[in-house]
């Protein structure tokens, strides 16, 4: 029986010639992640147990992120237990405030992480990484803990869905607006415990950051992974990037899948998600009847270089619309710094927006665009559940980039189309 | 192992934003979190728990972040087993490695409501609801599993 592309690389990093759905197994990592809010747990988790040194300094990761710079005293408190643990092991890859970015946009962009990784993070969305051809998935503090420990990891082998991608996406419509649609179709847990494997000739029209936002949010159909196939843009985007040498896997011809489905990518309308699940999606032209209070553009999953292109070629020589808060945040130092270089910062200052340095902050309700009860915010982030960015009684509506700059623009829910 | 406790009742889809919200996440102290379990779908919850006590959930329960903070403050509240129709992934692994006992059983999701006795048998996953009198087989968990479980979590099972 063949195996799908997520199968032959776990069954190549636990040392095993064929793994079958439900086989549990015992898998070498490549990289372990952890932000600031999961590993202050698993360093506690590594000392109660006994263990005072790391499986290698090289391949473990600790980026802040979440609430950094830091909000409060307590969060302050954390990013130095984990500088302390990063200093007293050597750990080569963490990343404090002047270096960082938020995780998943950062460890692609510095080539940390490859094609052909087995990888786990404490942070849900580690499933990113699924655009470059890798084995990676979240985890908790505990696996991470265990992970810097041992480098290993145990894993249940996951069945898949298979995802034939056909056409090419309209220049409005991006990869936030297909993984909306597909999350729409399938529901919140339509892919509970599975992989989700991408593939057909849709995939070659996508580039690398579509990818990224893509396989982001498979976790939000309750997915293990994500993953595309290694092609040109793969290997373009590696090349002079990656800093280990990479692998390709493919599926098997014969590799069994639980379903697949199959997406027009020409069909593609700009995608939003009501509150307050993921799945809730509708078309944006639908929105005219919600008016908003802010628009948030960034998170790890659109917080990238397009990301922040889209967003300035609707916003550049316009203005927000009065009452409107826009909040507009780079990924990483590097794509922070080339907006600058590029002007866009000042273009997206004189429309009225605000940038901010790299942050969590607003996705997750942490800081830097918390909602008062009854507001409505068009997020470029992952989450929509009850109080998620705030109040419990406030509204996020998920949207990709050129829609959140096109609604800041209106301020209500609008479709890029008709900027 | 058994556990007999009274029953908070939730629907599809809880997920851990409600379960800890994030303005919360600024510690790792399991007490502080355990303060604000479940508080932003049932603000009551806390302060009506008692130890013990059971949570049923309908489908995916646990869904979205990764926070471990999650199941630790549900254990630390005092709640002595989760029982849904399915848990999302990650939440499923952090409760085994912490050592929350979760049972998947979709009958038993439906069937239980808010406020009923019930006990669990951990070994044989047999849920009975001693209210109703009715009861529901759960999936066992396979040895790899339970022998985290019976370690007393995942730390403790790689150290030995």
């Amino acid at each position: 029986m063949g195996m799908t592309m997520t199968q032959k690389i776990l069954a190549a990093h636990a040392g095993l010639e064929t793994v079958e759905a439900g086989q549990l197994i015992n898998a070498s990592l490549d990289e372990v992640l952890g932000n600031d809010i999961t590993t202050p747990v698993a360093i506690n988790e590594f000392k109660k147990a006994g263990f005072d040194k790391v499986f290698d300094n090289t391949r473990i990761n600790i980026v802040l992120d979440h609430f950094v710079p830091n909000k409060d005293i307590k969060a302050a408190e954390q990013s130095k237990q984990c500088r302390d643990f990063a200093n007293a092991h050597g750990i080569v890859n963490f990343f404090d405030v002047g270096e960082m970015g938020i995780e998943h946009a950062l460890l692609p962009e510095k080539g940390i992480v490859t094609a052909g990784d087995c990888i786990i993070g404490a942070d849900s969305h580690t499933c990113t990484y699924g655009a470059l051809g890798a084995f990676s998935t979240g985890v908790g503090s505990t696996d991470m803990a265990a992970g810097m420990a041992t480098g290993k990891c145990w894993f249940k082998v996951p069945a898949a869905i298979r995802i034939v991608l056909t056409g090419a996406l309209h220049p409005a419509v991006s990869g936030k607006d297909l993984i909306l649609h597909i999350i729409g179709k399938i529901g919140v847990d339509g892919a509970l415990y599975k992989s989700m494997e991408f593939t057909g000739p849709g995939v070659a029209s996508l580039s690398m950051d579509d990818r990224l936002s893509v396989c982001n949010m498979a976790v939000e159909a309750g997915a293990k992974n994500g993953i595309f196939p290694v092609d040109e843009v793969t290997v373009a985007y590696l090349t002079g990037r990656s800093q280990r040498p990479w692998t390709v896997y493919e599926a098997d011809e014969d590799a069994v899948y639980d379903e697949t489905i199959e997406i027009c990518l020409d069909e593609l309308e700009p995608t939003v998600s009501w509150p307050h699940l993921p799945e809730n999606t509708k078309p944006a032209s639908q929105g005219k009847e919600i008016k908003i209070d802010q628009v948030v553009i960034g998170s790890c999953t659109n917080g990238r270089l397009e990301d922040m292109e889209a967003a300035w070629k609707i916003l550049k020589g316009k203005h927000v619309a009065k009452g409107v808060r826009a909040i507009i945040i780079p990924a990483t130092m590097a794509i922070y710094r080339e907006c600058l270089v590029r002007g866009w910062t000042t273009d997206f200052v004189d429309a009225g927006c605000v940038v901010s340095t790299p942050t969590c902050g607003p996705c997750l309700g942490g800081y830097m665009g918390i909602l008062a009860e009854g507001e409505r915010c068009v997020s470029t982030t992952n989450r929509n559940f009850v109080g998620r960015m705030g109040h419990v009684k406030s509204e996020v509506y998920l949207a990709s980039p050129a829609t959140a700059a096109a609604s800041a623009l209106t301020g209500y829910i609008t479709d890029p189309r008709t900027i | 192992m058994e556990a007999t406790g009274f029953v908070h009742k939730y629907p599809d889809n809880v997920d851990t934003d409600v379960i800890i919200p994030a303005r919360y996440l600024n510690t790792p102290d399991a007490k502080e979190l355990a303060a604000h379990c479940m508080e932003d779908i049932d603000p009551e919850f806390i302060h009506k728990v008692q130890k013990g006590d059971i949570i049923v959930g309908g489908a995916n329960f646990g869904c979205g972040s990764s926070r471990e903070h999650a199941p630790l403050a549900i254990k630390t509240a005092g709640v002595s087993c989760v029982i849904a129709a399915t848990f999302a992934r990650i939440f499923y692994r952090n409760s085994i490695n912490i050592g929350l006992p979760i049972l998947e059983c979709p009958a038993a999701s439906a069937a239980i409501q808010n406020g009923d006795k019930v006990k669990v048998d951990f070994d044989t996953g047999v849920i009975t609801d001693e209210t109703t009198g009715e009861t529901f087989q759960a999936q066992p968990f396979p040895p790899f599993i339970q022998n985290i479980i019976q370690a007393g979590g995942l730390m403790n099972s790689i150290a030995e």
